[in-house]
Formats: C-alpha cells, structure tokens, sequence
C-alpha cells in the first residue's frame, strides 16, 4: 500500500516542530526581540503562495479576483519580509558594539 | 522548473530558516544567521518563479506588488524608533496573518491554480488544510490589529471585559470547527466566508481583555499563531518550505509565550483569560498609600551613588516610555569613569515584548555583556551598593516572595531589597499594572525621585 504524501508532510512539520523547540530554547535571551522580527520574516516566505495565485493564468487573459487577492498578498508579505530582515539586521548591528576597553 | 527540484529548493530554504534561527544563540552568529534567513527566502521566491515557468500577463504586476511592498518594508525598518518594536512586530503579525487569509481566498477562489481540484470540488484535505490557515491566520490579523492599537495607545490598554465573554469565545471556536465540517460537507462558499467572518471576530475577542502589561505573552502568542497559519498554508500549498517555516516560527512563539508565562507565574489560560489588574485596583487603592516615603532629588541619588563600588541598574517600561536609554548610558559612563561597577539587571517581563529591554540598551551602546538576566545576576543584589531602578515595578516586589495574598506571589522578582540602598525612578507612587502597591517604596533604605526617567538622569549625570 502506499503511503499518502501527506503523511511526508506531516513529519516534516512534526520534526520541524521538534527542531524549532530545541533551536529555539539556545536563542540568548537578550536576542529575543530580534528572535520574533526575523520569525516575523521568516513566516512571510508564504509570499510563495501568493506569487502562485498572482500568477494562476485564466482563459479569458484578465485578472480574477484570486490573482488581485495574490497581487494584495504579495505586496503585505513584502512589506513584512523586507521590514523584517531589515530591522533585524539594524537591531543586530547594535549588538555587535560589544566589550569597550574599561 | 520540475516540481521535485523545486521541492528540493524549498528544502534548501527550509534548512537556511532553520540555521537562522540558530544563529541567534550568541550576538556574534547573530547578523550571519541573519543573512541565511535572507538567502532563505530569496532562493524560495527565485524557485517559485522559476517553477510557474510560463508567465501570465500577471508577471509586471507581480514584481510591481513586490516592489511597492519591499519599499514600504524598507523604509518603516529604517524609521522604525527602537522604543516602537513592540508595535511594529504586532503590525508584522498582523500582515502575515492577512496575507495567509488572501492566498487562501484565493486558493479556494480558484483551486486548479494550486493543484487542489475544481472548483465545487476541492479536494477534502485541502479544504480542511485552507480552512485552518485562513481561520488562524484571520484570528492572527485581527488579533495583531488589537495588540497594535493598544500598543500604540490608540486603544486604552486597560482589559476590555464583559458578561459571558468567555462562554462566547467558546461558543465561536466551536462554530469554527463545525463550520469546516459543513464546508467539507456542502463545499459551498458561504461557510467558506462565514468561517472568516467568525475568525476575525474570535482573534478581537481574545485580545481586548487583555491588559497592557501581558502584552509580552500577546506578541509571543501571536507570533506563534501566524506560525501555525503559515503552515496551514504550507499544507494547502504542499509547499515543504512554508510548513518547515511555519512549524519553526509556531513552535518559537509558544515557547516565547512560555518564557513569558513563567516570567509572571502566572499560567498561559490565566493570561489569555485575562481580566487581569482591573479586579485588583480596588483592593489597591487602600491606605497604604499614605505611609511616608522618603523623597529624593538628583543631588542626593548623585551622592549615593558616588559614594558605591557597585551600582545594578533595573530597567522597565517606564524607561522605554521616557527614551532614557540614552542618558541612563551617559550617566553609567560617568559612573565608570569613578571607577564604579555597574552592570543591568533584566526581568523577562520588563517591557513590552520579550527581549524589549535589551534591543533598547543594545541602542545606546550598552555592551551586552554588562547586561543580566534574573537568575544570572539576582544573588548580586546583595552585595551591591545601590540598585537604581528606572521605570520598573513590580518585577522588583518583594512581596511575590513574602505574601501569599498578593496577586503576583510567587512571581519571581529582583532581589533589589536587598541592596544597601535602592534609588525608584518613577513619575508617581501610583501602582504597578498588577494594581498592587509596592513595600519596597516604604523601605528604610529607599530613595523615590519623582521624575520623568530621562529628565532625571539626565541631571543625576549633572551632578555626579
């Protein structure tokens, strides 16, 4: 019998789950606030979703409105994805002042 | 593009998300672990480009939408003043959670785009798979929308409750599942629109009784949430990339959440239940608060800590909410320069968001290694001279240790008490956000400046 794809993607999303857990545990405390902007990012790689639905053709060569919601969805994940590493990149930049001579 | 290759990158996107997140375990792997997140997410969105292979006319549009987005990104990360990251990562959840709900309109809207059946006849797994990402992404937009208004004081701050609150709160999640039986069952739109329509209700609810100061559990809650929505989509999409991410992100919020939770002792339902700090202000504004306190000025707090060899500065909100950052470091500096050891003592709830604290005194050049967590730094409060705390409260409390009857006992705090002397920066003896009174203001040994953070630092600094 075979096995349904969907059990595949169940395990990566469950030992993803365990992944995150354990990775997340070792973050330094004092990075936690870059910690949820770059997940904020991160999670925003469902840009991917709305290129598929922006681009998704139909017959008559104008726009459905699930292409207009894609377009919509693209711009709001792009907001996030470039806000996001950008801030985080700016918030870890002042980490990086460390150890001054005393 | 072939699908197994494309499956192949988007694994390869997967792993670099992974490997960003563990850079963040020190401040040195931090800024590399930064950059795989982006090279994650460029090779994710390169690949699904690639993968679509003939371009529709939609193809200028899309790069448009991207480009109007990635600017606005750009310029908000540039602007963004270091004191509103709470706000801002409640905006960002709040977008994460809408786009997820515009892909799945749009899946359901037109499902041979994705590979997911007809219209009217969407496969059933799909359908269960949309219908938990737009429920939870829906929940995590209106939810984000909430915390952003009260974040920014648009909406008070204060818990929003009333009769029944939670009892409807059920009500509504259970509506949700049998709304995705029924669209299962019927594959007809309207439940589809319903069960969004209730999502976006359920995550207004859930976030207005809750008061200002559990924002910390909030933010983390939400960003678990867009998480857990992310991954829905992923499923939707088959998208391995997505679900990686999405399980990664879902499982860094609840722990976040946790880390807060247990920062408060208080457990994750009792936050989300919240009510919190509206029943307790009665009991509050007893008579302590008529018992003397001794009143200081900048000369005298310069004086006291002039005269130690060790100072701990506590940091809170209030510090945040005054821009002191910055003196407070000039004013350290001065200290130094007297040969004094100062170092900071941070509570996992101070602030607004997990980490708050520590962003703003990364901002004014505060080395991180001069800056503690509790359980690092909490036996020195004992023998230091003086704790200078600065916009904080309750998290210093004493009596989460001593009175079983306070509403935060067993919370753990910072041993300030035990500091010789202990200087409260703050604008007025008014309680905390756990509307509890504080004894340490009464204490022999402490010292009350009434002031706004930044103006008296800033002269302490003048007089030093």
């Amino acid at each position: 019998m075979e096995i349904d794809p969907f059990i595949f993607r169940l395990s990566i999303f469950i030992l993803s789950i365990f992944i995150g857990y354990y990775v997340v545990w070792s973050v330094t405390p004092s990075l936690h606030t870059p910690l949820m902007s770059v997940t904020n990012a991160i999670s925003s790689v469902i840009i991917v979703g709305a290129i598929i639905a922006g681009l998704a053709g139909n017959s008559d060569g104008g726009f459905t409105i699930s292409n207009i919601l894609g377009f919509l969805a693209i711009s709001l994940a792009a907001v996030n994805i470039f806000g996001g590493f950008l801030v985080t990149q700016r918030m870890l930049q002042m980490y990086k002042k460390k150890k001054k001579d005393k | 593009m072939s699908a197994n290759l494309s499956a192949i990158f988007y694994l390869i996107s997967g792993v670099l998300f992974i490997l960003a997140l563990r850079g963040l375990s020190s401040p040195e792997t931090s800024r590399k672990g930064n950059l795989f997140g982006i090279l994650g997410m460029t090779i994710a969105i390169t690949v699904t480009f690639l993968s679509i292979g003939t371009f529709s006319n939609g193809l200028i549009y899309v790069l448009i939408f991207l480009l109007i987005g990635g600017l606005i990104g750009a310029y908000i990360a540039y602007k963004i003043p270091m004191t509103a990251m709470p706000e801002l990562v409640a905006g960002f959840h709040s977008l994460v959670g809408l786009s997820a709900v515009l892909v799945a309109i749009s899946a359901f809207l037109n499902p041979e785009a994705f590979n997911l059946g007809s219209i009217g006849s969407i496969k059933l797994s799909s359908l269960i798979e949309m219908s938990i990402g737009a429920a939870v992404g829906a929940i995590t937009f209106s939810g984000s929308i909430i915390a952003f208004l009260k974040l920014q004081g648009i909406m008070s701050g204060s818990p929003i409750t009333f009769r029944g609150q939670h009892l409807l709160n059920a009500l509504l999640l259970i509506s949700i599942i049998v709304l995705t039986y029924l669209l299962c069952l019927t594959q007809s739109s309207n439940y589809f629109w319903i069960l969004l329509a209730v999502s976006f209700l359920i995550g207004f609810l859930l976030i207005i009784p809750i008061g200002g100061a559990d924002m910390p559990v909030v933010i983390s809650m939400l960003n678990s949430y867009s998480g857990w929505a992310a991954a829905g989509i992923g499923f939707t999409l088959e998208n391995s990339a997505l679900i990686i991410t999405g399980a990664l992100v879902g499982s860094s919020g609840a722990i976040l959440s946790y880390i807060m939770c247990k920062g408060m002792n208080r457990s994750f339902f009792n936050v989300i239940l919240g009510g919190f700090g509206a029943a307790e202000q009665s009991t509050a504004s007893g008579d302590k608060e008529h018992r003397p306190v001794k009143n200081g000025n900048a000369e005298d707090a310069a004086f006291l800590m002039k005269n130690a060899s060790s100072v701990i500065i506590v940091p809170g909100y209030g510090m945040a909410v005054a821009q002191a950052q910055h003196a407070l470091r000039e004013m350290v500096d001065t200290l130094k320069k007297n040969d004094i050891k100062v170092t900071y003592a941070i509570h996992p709830v101070a602030g607004r968001m997990p980490g708050h604290m520590n962003v703003l005194l990364a901002e004014a050049n505060v080395p991180y290694d001069e800056v503690f967590e509790l359980e690092e730094i909490n036996n020195d409060f004992a023998n230091a001279d003086v704790a200078f705390v600065i916009g904080a409260n309750d998290v210093t409390n004493p009596a989460a240790k001593s009175d079983p009857q306070s509403p935060i006992y067993g919370m753990p705090v910072l041993d300030v008490e035990k500091c010789k002397s202990v200087l409260f920066v703050k604008r007025s003896l008014s309680p905390g956000y756990a509307g509890i009174d504080n004894d340490l203001f009464y204490k022999e040994n402490t010292l009350m400046l009434f002031a706004d953070a930044k103006k008296m630092t800033e002269e302490i600094t003048k007089n030093l």
